[in-house]
């Protein structure tokens, strides 16, 4: 059984149809990387995923149990999924170890001891041991990603979200989110990116998606799909992605 | 060695700006010494400091009880801000509610009560034990005083705290959602916390609002020892025939309301540090 099935999505804001029928599947420990230009509603697709969206059609799959389904235990299933935002949406009144530990005594019911032993094991993880006592607003864009990764990774879920993780980052601390990001998928957590980081989706994914205007274009091993796509629309955006200075030889 | 020639520059007449603000400011420096001098001169300065500032009512009125009036302001102040803050927040939490129903009726107790004069509120206490024969509230006088201020503020913060609320960006909520928090435990531990923090400053300004109106009690009609400043300083006024001890009052509530006026402008500072 897949891990997520997602059948005939369809999203709209207002009369702008942002998801035009999506089918769609993950595999338990697959790593998919989910491209293509803004506004050709990656990000949605994904939010629909935990509901952070309603869709209007369709229906969403997780383990099994359609989370679109009004008398769905939302909390419950939201539990395994964990979600990384673009903005990391840390929580600033509390430490990085208290952002790993609210849900974790407060929904799992865990023991302050054993929440306190999960955080400081996944902060490890990602790299911050030094910094289980800061708060946000006195860590880097990277750090704070970092433990927003942490945070969800503390709650066991059995499937994690990323919304273009690194898109809010300098530059020079991409690097160190996407680490965590490659270490997570070595570990064979099962992982669903929407991305702009293409080297990032060659190297890692078992599968990229390419997205645009609404459906899915085209998808399959990113040799394929970013190394040789079989669709003009793919390859016009693979052309800016990986060229933008590139001066079309008809203009 | 030749002087140089400007013909390209401008001959402009008059005094430049900077020549003109300066003669602005020594007329406003003059009127403003001639007032003080007309003052000075004019006024029976004798009679003035007799009237207000008289040194043997400020010393009775010390006496008298003025520091118990003092008390019984911070004492009606605190307990009506507890009543804003709880009644505040619950307010504020309706009219943010999914449900129809809370949301109306904590608009139209929102509205009604803020447009409303505080002493008609003050006024319709002091008239309920007439027209409710037998009616009592508990903890007299405190009981009476901490409910019509906490009605009257608790309108006024419940504004205050649901734009803190509407403050906390969208993602805190998202975030806590994702995690499987349902939604009042993420009102509760996400939304709340930075809310108060960001309505701190303006909280504060309500406060000494409150602190002011709780003047207002001696429209209730307390007995003479549960007084606070304005009652008290009135009363010996009365007394007297001399301002002394309402000017002294009047001073008591200017040790309490600048504090607060400065604990606001640190908090507002920090706020700002923050962002």
């Amino acid at each position: 059984m897949a891990l997520v099935e997602i059948k005939n999505l369809h999203k709209s804001f207002g009369s702008n149809h942002v998801l035009r029928g999506i089918d769609f599947t993950v595999e338990q420990g697959e790593v998919v990387c989910v491209i293509g230009p803004s506004g050709s509603g990656k990000s949605t697709l994904l939010r629909c995923v935990n509901l952070l969206e309603q869709p209007q059609e369709g229906q969403v799959f997780v383990r099994g149990e359609d989370i679109t389904d009004p008398d769905c235990h939302l909390d419950a299933a939201r539990q395994q999924i964990g979600m990384v935002f673009q903005q990391f949406n840390l929580f600033p009144h509390l430490s990085a170890l208290a952002n790993c530990t609210v849900a974790q005594t407060t929904v799992l019911k865990r023991k302050p001891a054993e929440a306190d032993r999960i955080a400081r094991a996944n902060l490890e993880r990602v790299g911050l041991t030094e910094k289980v006592t800061a708060f946000p607003a006195q860590l880097s864009g990277g750090q704070q990603q970092r433990v927003a990764i942490a945070r969800a990774l503390s709650m066991d879920p059995a499937l994690m979200l990323f919304d273009e993780p690194t898109s809010a980052l300098d530059p020079e601390l991409v690097g160190e989110v996407l680490t965590v990001m490659r270490k997570l998928a070595l570990d064979g957590m099962t992982m669903l990116v929407v991305t702009h980081e293409m080297a990032f989706a060659r190297e890692v994914a078992d599968r990229v998606v390419f997205m645009d205007g609404g459906v899915i274009v085209e998808q399959g091993p990113p040799a394929e799909v970013i190394g040789n796509p079989s669709h003009e629309r793919t390859r016009t955006f693979l052309r800016r992605v990986l060229d933008p200075t590139h001066v079309e030889p008809a203009s | 060695m030749s002087a140089p020639t400007n013909t390209d520059t401008v001959e402009r007449k008059g005094l430049s700006p900077r020549q003109r603000a300066q003669r602005s400011r020594w007329i406003q420096y003059a009127v403003l010494v001639l007032l003080v001098l007309l003052a000075a001169f004019t006024a029976d300065w004798g009679q003035i400091v007799s009237v207000f500032f008289e040194p043997e009512f400020i010393r009775s009125a010390f006496q008298d009880g003025l520091l118990n009036a003092l008390v019984k302001t911070i004492e009606y102040t605190a307990g009506a801000f507890v009543i804003g803050l709880v009644g505040g927040t619950v307010l504020a939490l309706m009219r943010l509610s999914s449900v129809g129903p809370y949301r109306w009726i904590a608009t139209a107790y929102i509205e009604f009560f803020r447009g409303l004069p505080a002493i008609v509120v003050f006024i319709a206490f002091s008239l309920l034990p007439l027209a409710f024969e037998g009616l009592t509230i508990p903890w007299d006088p405190y009981g009476v005083v901490w409910l019509a201020l906490g009605i009257v503020a608790s309108a006024y913060m419940a504004e205050v705290i649901r734009a803190g609320i509407q403050a906390v960006p969208k993602g805190q909520v998202e975030a806590a959602r994702s995690l499987g928090m349902p939604a009042g435990l993420a009102t509760r531990k996400i939304v709340l916390p930075q809310a108060f923090r960001i309505v701190l400053p303006p909280l504060t300004n309500d406060l000494i609002l409150l602190v002011k109106d709780s003047s207002l009690v001696f429209i209730i009609g307390v007995s003479a020892d549960g007084y606070e400043l304005t009652g008290f300083g009135r009363d010996l006024a009365n007394t007297y025939s001399n301002l002394t001890p309402l000017v002294t009052a009047g001073f008591c509530y200017l040790i309490i309301t600048l504090p607060l006026g400065v604990l606001v402008r640190r908090l507002e500072a920090k706020a700002a540090r923050a962002r």
